[in-house]
């Protein structure tokens, strides 16, 4: 593919709001993982990444109809690290209808109908009046947002992909900038705590009671967190200073497998970062670090391990970041994007954290501890139910 | 600069279902007027394509998505492993929402696995790849009644841009009340197309698509309008009209205000 450039990003998750903070606590490998105390949740022994900053932001009056957990996390977002700044100037360069958006949600803000179901009239069944489906519930309601937010009056969209999501709005995006059909594009992730994935991943026995211990020997499953991640893409221009780090390539595959289990070979996995690197035009030899998807739960590490392992060996460090933040589901993609570019910027590997012994039977170079190493090119993987899986490469410039 | 490239295609399948549309076969000559339109409720097949354990898990809005799916495929005369796919789609499957919603209100909140893994708006494209053995990659999208533009301008930029044939499938199903009061869409639609990098014997008109500020057009017949404005994925509808007549003509379709999608559209026989 042609290298899109990331020309402003910014994430706010449990450990934090801003890049700062992100990279601090990276930095000082540590995460943000508590018990859950989520909304009326009282039955779940499990924790979350909660961003508490959330419950404090006001959205403005004229879009008040947007009023949900879901779109106050992204006005979070936005507002960090002069991110809404950068996109004004992007608008002023090439006009509202030439910046695009593409996120990505799995539940956007489903919980306001998760709490009006308990509102319903209880002689004619009816939701209350107040909930507006539209702008706050419907998935595209995140995207409608940020474009009501910034007037923007070009292609918008949500990629709705289970927790691929925020990492296929890149490869979208880099599709639309290749086309001419944009000259800029918002891109990332927002998906925020609902009932719907805390009692539904408890369905499935996923959820870990203690914070999760990613490629852990004794792992128990994931614990769900929320983010909001946002980057601004760009074609790469003339100049770019060494620190500019670009979009080298996207990898898309499916598992055919099954709705909610990995293939056991991890073998969609594996074709998904095979088809990045393909798009990077750059071999397994190539990129310094793997930002792994790394859940925690015992199915998806044994079969990203191995399609790992079957195309990196043991060489290349890798870690997950989600014993920090939690699995932010449709907004992981985004969020580990941003990490990545972090890694970059800044010169080290993060190591996961939680992961007291590794588990033997996955033969892959897994980082404990944060690592000095300089990367030049880092791989990030998301996968989702459905057996959706999606590879990104990053590399700095220079 | 912005590149220049051209948003083209062939159209090489069509698949159709709606209220008184069972196939494309049977949909054609009411939409090019030359057979009397019959509102019927909408007949969704079984989805026997999928093993046995999926067929008793899916839902009726990846049963309507998998028909058109795989009429469009059939009807193309193309593999579907070879082919990339791009669901599109406001609500996904509405009646499992309402069951979740339903559960989460009441005192004992357990929802069923099978619940949960179907609340994901990608159902389709993971029931259609396992349905398929597709491992290409299959994207789901949602841009509420712009769903079907969206889902036009994806599935062409990657035949543009990836130089795949792509699997564009755009579909909905209504909401039980009480959301139905929330979000009314009157029926279950489905329409799907093959789109392709090159023309091929089976290719039925070339499409261009613009990106432009005009209103869109209505499709010719009362009732089938009536589904054009209420039914995100019935948006195409006029697309569907102007191919059941087989002319060239451009066509202007519902996407995102301000913007619409002209398409330009050549018959190839």
């Amino acid at each position: 593919m042609t290298p899109v450039r990331l020309s402003h990003f910014t994430a706010s998750s449990c450990l934090g709001c801003g890049r700062t903070a992100t990279l601090t606590a990276l930095r000082q490998h540590r995460g943000g993982l508590a018990p859950c105390r989520f909304e009326t949740v009282d039955d779940l022994e499990t924790q979350i990444g909660a961003v508490p900053q959330v419950d404090a932001v006001a959205l403005p009056t004229p879009l008040a109809e947007y009023e949900c957990r879901n779109n106050r996390l992204a006005l979070l977002g936005l507002q960090q690290d002069d991110f809404s700044a950068a996109v004004e100037d992007a608008i002023a360069r090439y006009g509202p209808r030439r910046v695009g958006i593409l996120i990505g949600t799995s539940t956007a803000g489903i919980l306001q109908t998760e709490q009006a179901y308990r509102r319903r009239d209880p002689n004619t069944g009816a939701l209350p009046d107040d909930l507006v489906y539209q702008t706050t519930h419907n998935t595209y309601s995140v995207a409608a947002f940020i474009r009501c937010y910034f007037r923007l009056a070009g292609p918008a969209m949500v990629v709705s992909t289970a927790c691929s999501s925020s990492a296929k709005v890149f490869a979208s995006a880099a599709r639309m900038l290749a086309a001419g059909v944009i000259d800029a594009a918002i891109v990332g992730g927002v998906d925020s705590l609902c009932l719907t994935t805390l009692y539904g991943f408890n369905s499935l026995e996923l959820l870990s009671a203690e914070p999760c211990r990613p490629f852990d020997v004794d792992r128990k499953g994931l614990c769900i967190g929320e983010a909001a991640a946002f980057v601004l893409l760009e074609r790469p221009g003339s100049s770019l200073d060494a620190d500019t780090v670009l979009l080298l390539g996207a990898g898309e595959s499916s598992d055919a497998y099954h709705m909610s289990a990995p293939h056991p070979d991890g073998l969609g996995a594996q074709m998904a970062m095979a088809a990045a690197l393909r798009s990077a035009g750059l071999q397994s030899t190539d990129i310094d670090y793997i930002n792994l998807h790394g859940t925690a739960t015992p199915s998806n590490d044994a079969a990203e391990g191995k399609a790992v392992a079957a195309l990196f060996g043991d060489r290349t460090p890798c870690s997950s970041v989600k014993g920090a933040t939690g699995h932010t589901l449709g907004a992981a993609g985004g969020l580990e994007a941003v990490i990545s570019a972090l890694a970059l910027q800044d010169g080290f590997l993060p190591g996961g954290i939680n992961t007291r012994h590794l588990d033997p039977a996955i033969p892959i170079h897994y980082l404990t501890a944060n690592s000095n190493i300089v990367p030049s090119r880092v791989m990030s993987n998301s996968f989702g139910f459905g057996g959706t899986n999606c590879s990104l490469v990053f590399g700095r410039s220079g | 600069m912005a590149s220049t490239t051209t948003l083209r295609g062939w159209i090489d399948g069509i698949g159709v279902l709606g209220p008184g549309l069972n196939t494309w076969a049977q949909a054609q000559p009411i939409l090019a007027g030359a057979v009397v339109y019959q509102p019927q409720p909408v007949l969704v097949p079984a989805a026997a394509v999928l093993p046995p354990p999926e067929r008793r898990r899916v839902g009726l809005a990846a049963k309507v998505a998998l028909a058109v799916a795989q009429e469009a495929i059939a009807n193309a005369r193309q593999d579907a492993a070879a082919l990339a796919a791009v669901f599109s789609s406001s609500g996904a499957d509405c009646d499992n929402c309402d069951a979740i919603c339903q559960v989460l209100a009441s005192e004992d909140r357990h929802i069923s696995p099978t619940r949960f893994h179907n609340s994901v708006h990608n159902v389709a494209a993971g029931y259609w790849s396992i349905a398929s053995g597709a491992m290409t990659p299959a994207t789901a999208l949602c841009a509420y009644d712009g769903s079907f533009g969206a889902g036009l301008l994806e599935a062409l930029t990657q035949v543009v841009v990836d130089g795949v044939g792509t699997l564009l499938v755009t579909y909905e199903v209504p909401y039980p009340e009480p959301l139905h009061a929330k979000r009314p869409l009157p029926s279950a639609f489905g329409l799907a197309l093959v789109l392709m990098p090159q023309p091929g014997p089976h290719s039925l008109a070339h499409i261009q698509v613009d990106l432009v500020e005009a209103p869109a057009d209505r499709v010719t017949l009362a009732q089938l309008e009536a589904l054009r404005c209420r039914i995100p994925s019935a948006r195409g509808l006029p697309l569907l009209q102007v191919l059941a007549e087989g002319r060239g003509a451009r066509v202007i379709l519902e996407y995102l205000d301000p913007l619409n999608l002209a398409v330009d559209v050549l018959p190839c026989r």
